[in-house]
């Protein structure tokens, strides 16, 4: 177990012996992922790509393409995290009558612990800031973000800390305790190696872009609304956009100070939630709730707001109830701080206790239900037209509802008692975070693609993908409800019940299905990029939408609004079209942007090399490159010049084409 | 006038954008995004209060406040931050006079203050470690480091920004950029000041009580 505990000053505890040259696994894996790397790497250097993608895209401070960024990421994390269940569930379908499955124990601890931090951390959470940069500043009429610098290095972090839990594959190993890291496990009597530290720095950096890029939108929705545009008359997405983000900035530096204080037990050997000289592991299981129990709400927040415009557009109406939405909205962000203690009712905190959050987490479901009766009452009477963004809206709304469900009996502490750490808790929590954060998301694609990338996406692909995720998620996880409530636990490796093993087949195949789902998505992309001038959108309006960033062309020139919009009522954009408002077609302004920097990235990359180093204590390492974060951190501050002006004649260029496109297609 | 008929007329008259570019100044938001930041950090300082709050009686067998904490330094500490934070308003008020000079001189005035609030902490820490009285011997000490030590860090973190400062003054003068940034450091510095005072009081005067 302390095999890697002999350190060097040179490499610290790295060594030869830290590849895991010995699991097939692992090296078939990389084999290929270093393939595919090299391909990749090699493509953009034979394309000669690498100055277009440093200068346009990497050194950015486009809140666009920043947005983008994060999706590519968020769903290239997506095949990694799925990767992982997959491997658990075919593991889960054999390991039955003494077979062993096919995972050794050490290494299936570190797949569901990677699943579920890779899921959270590096999939959600950056397609959520990824949807919000994009959309949030288009929709309230602005040129950026606030703080466009901070963007692009709130992304770059956000990436290092991917990147190290990638590392982790394959030099070392990742954490083997779940992904909370609850000690005494994850403390350094339990947990030597480097897994737990590679868990607690991946999160760090990342956490460190997620809190800025909170603070950068916050900043944005309060200070950069279009003229006019009154706090309730903002989209529902910006309004569950702030909520969120006052829920990340309200939430991430518990998780923060959290792991600076596992760390200092880690490293430095101190006792907070040590077994002994009064340390007290519960005292990190409250505190990491406290962060963990907001922190769904900042997944599933934005995706209200989501349903909410795909709602009220392809149902033609304005939003039923919109003033409820927003209240709806705030209520849930307040109570999510009311509620962390029933993720762990079985801790012993006793009756009053346990009722108190039991209590305050059914009440949750009230706003949540509002919403519902929301949406159902925009599509009531209304002209629903059932494209993609539509349909995925539908699958959420019954799918979300089962999930809803589940959680309010999760919510009764004597149920919990038997519930708890049981499969019923794992069907539930993928009920609402697919069903509603991957539905989601991928309403949310089919919805703003054509905005992004100036064609819709392909429907037949987007069908295709649509029922295999939906009936998929269905068959991978209704067994495990079955299960859970006949005391099947989490995080087994191996049964030995041979009548259990029926319900983990069926949950393999709907992995199998999901499977489909994704793989028919990416060809969606692939086909619609190859079909894009059939599906091109020259209106910049393809769905006959509501909000701002529809009336912009698509994709949006770089400042957004050649002039910035004025906004009299909610809908801006759908008010603009009733009253039959002309575009400018003359007396351009030079428009004044930030101009791009290399600052954000060398940060992150100076950041990722000092949470590597700290990883596998090579201290010199570390001090070198925490020396060299502050330098080019304090040496950005001396540049004093990070803005530019568009020329008038450069934005005439730009809007001139596209008055010609608008003429051309009548 | 019914409400109708000026919503007609309203309707009628309504413009849809702006001829002349609205603009958003440089940095208008700066100073609102540093405070939520500050916010942020408060809620760590939190989470460390909280975790003081529910270990701080845990001994382990090992020294508590009363062995360890001696007022009078404390008392002596606090005053080098409370004096630190009146210099720093000294600053302030001299970038609100346009005087470049005074406004430098303030703030140095400042730094020092802070690095004799640092070195008097580092002293106490000293003392404390020989006594055996280590981060690692207890919860409660565990926690008392880790509390006042990551206000020290933060302390520390300002002077440098102090220094940046000067020189980014002595390079540029009392440019709107630096008096933005002024306001900031000033907010952190002041922010600091406050948090201290719950330490002083939290920590180590009812600690003494307990």
């Amino acid at each position: 177990m302390m095999n890697h505990q002999q350190t060097s000053f040179l490499l610290g505890r790295l060594g030869l012996d830290s590849l895991p040259l010995h699991e097939p696994i692992l090296v078939a894996t990389f084999a290929m992922v270093a393939l595919g790397g090299i391909v990749v790497l090699g493509a953009i250097t034979y394309f000669r790509l690498w100055g277009y993608l440093w200068r346009e895209w990497f050194t950015t401070v486009d809140h666009k393409r920043i947005g983008i960024m994060y999706m590519i990421l968020g769903i290239i994390m997506l095949l990694r995290g799925f990767a992982d269940a997959v491997m658990m569930r075919l593991q889960q379908a054999i390991a039955f009558g003494g077979s062993d499955g096919y995972l050794p124990a050490h290494h299936y601890d570190q797949v569901f612990t990677a699943h579920g931090v890779i899921m959270i951390f590096f999939v959600a959470m950056p397609v959520v800031t990824g949807l919000m940069n994009y959309v949030v500043p288009l929709q309230i009429g602005a040129r950026d973000v606030s703080f466009p610098f901070l963007n692009n290095f709130s992304f770059w972090m956000t990436t290092a800390g991917a990147v190290l839990v990638m590392m982790s594959l394959f030099i070392g190993e990742f954490a083997r305790t779940g992904w909370l890291a609850y000690p005494p496990l994850s403390n350094i009597a339990y947990s030597p190696d480097v897994g737990v530290d590679y868990y607690i720095w991946s999160l760090q950096i990342a956490g460190v872009g997620t809190l800025l890029s909170g603070v950068n939108l916050i900043c944005t929705i309060i200070k950069m609304r279009a003229p006019g545009m009154k706090m309730m008359q903002m989209p529902v997405f910006t309004w569950t956009a702030l909520c969120t983000n006052v829920l990340i900035v309200a939430a991430f530096p518990v998780l923060t100070a959290v792991m600076v204080l596992l760390s200092l037990d880690r490293y430095v050997g101190m006792n907070f939630f040590t077994n002994d000289f009064g340390g007290n592991p519960m005292m990190y299981v409250n505190l990491i709730w406290i962060w963990g129990h907001p922190e769904v709400y900042i997944l599933i927040l934005p995706m209200f707001g989501v349903f909410s415009e795909v709602t009220s557009t392809f149902c033609g109406k304005r939003l039923f109830g919109y003033t409820s939405m927003v209240y709806a909205t705030i209520v849930i962000t307040i109570l999510s701080y009311l509620v962390w203690l029933h993720h762990f009712f079985t801790m012993g905190s006793g009756a009053s206790v346990n009722s108190f959050f039991g209590i305050t987490t059914m009440i949750i479901s009230i706003p949540t239900g509002a919403k519902m009766f929301n949406w159902l009452f925009t599509m009531y009477k209304g002209r629903i037209r059932f494209d993609l963004p539509m349909m995925w809206t539908v699958a959420f709304m019954l799918t979300f509802v089962i999930g809803g469900m589940s959680g309010v009996m999760l919510a009764v502490p004597p149920a919990d008692f038997s519930l708890h750490n049981s499969l019923f808790l794992i069907a539930h929590f993928h009920n609402v975070i697919i069903g509603g954060v991957l539905f989601g998301l991928f309403a949310a694609i089919n919805f703003w693609y054509p905005k992004a990338f100036g064609y819709k996406l392909d429907p037949f692909w987007g069908k295709i993908s649509f029922w295999s995720w939906v009936i998929g998620f269905y068959v991978a996880f209704m067994p495990l409800y079955v299960l859970g409530l006949m005391g099947v636990t989490r995080r087994m490796r191996v049964f030995d019940d041979p009548s259990l093993q029926i319900w983990f087949v069926i949950a393999a195949i709907g992995a199998g299905l999901i499977a489909v789902g994704i793989g028919a998505f990416l060809v969606q992309l692939v086909v619609s990029y190859m079909k894009r001038e059939q599906l091109r959108d020259t209106t910049g309006d393809p769905w006959d939408a509501r909000t701002l960033e529809w009336a912009t062309s698509s994709p949006p020139p770089d400042y957004n609004f050649a002039f910035t919009p004025v906004v009299h009522d909610l809908d801006a954009w759908w008010d603009m079209k009733q009253h039959g408002y002309k575009r400018p077609l003359t007396g351009y302004k030079p428009i004044h942007m930030p101009k791009n920097t290399g600052a954000g990235i060398i940060l992150a990359g100076l950041s990722l090399i000092t949470g590597f180093a700290l990883i596998w204590y090579i201290w010199w390492l570390a001090a070198l490159g925490f020396i060299g974060l502050l330098t080019v951190a304090i040496g950005h501050t001396f540049n004093y010049k990070r803005d530019f002006h568009i020329p008038a004649e450069e934005v005439e260029k730009t809007e001139n084409e596209r008055t010609r496109i608008l003429a051309a297609q009548g | 006038m019914t409400a109708t008929a000026s919503a007609a007329q309203d309707t009628a008259t309504r413009i849809y954008h702006h001829e002349t570019e609205h603009a958003h100044p440089e940095g208008s938001s700066t100073l609102l995004g540093f405070w939520i930041y500050l916010m942020s950090d408060c809620l760590i300082f939190a989470v460390l209060f909280a975790t003081y709050g529910v270990l701080g009686g845990n001994y382990a067998a090992g020294p508590a406040p009363k062995d360890l904490f001696e007022l009078p330094l404390v008392a002596l500490n606090t005053s080098m931050l409370l004096l630190s934070s009146i210099t720093y308003g000294f600053a302030v008020i001299a970038m609100q006079n346009r005087n470049r000079r005074s406004t430098q001189t303030w703030l140095l005035i400042t730094a020092l203050f802070g690095l004799a609030f640092i070195s008097i902490e580092l002293f106490e820490f000293s003392e404390l470690i020989h006594e055996g009285a280590t981060p690692q011997r207890s919860a409660f000490l565990s926690s008392f480091f880790t509390l006042v030590g990551t206000h020290g860090l933060h302390v520390s973190f300002g002077i440098v920004w102090i220094f940046t400062l000067v020189t980014q003054i002595a390079k540029h003068g009392l440019v709107e950029a630096n008096r933005r940034r002024l306001m900031c450091l000033s907010m952190f510095w002041h922010f600091l000041d406050v948090v201290w005072i719950g330490v002083f009081t939290f920590v180590y005067l009812m600690g003494m009580l307990r």
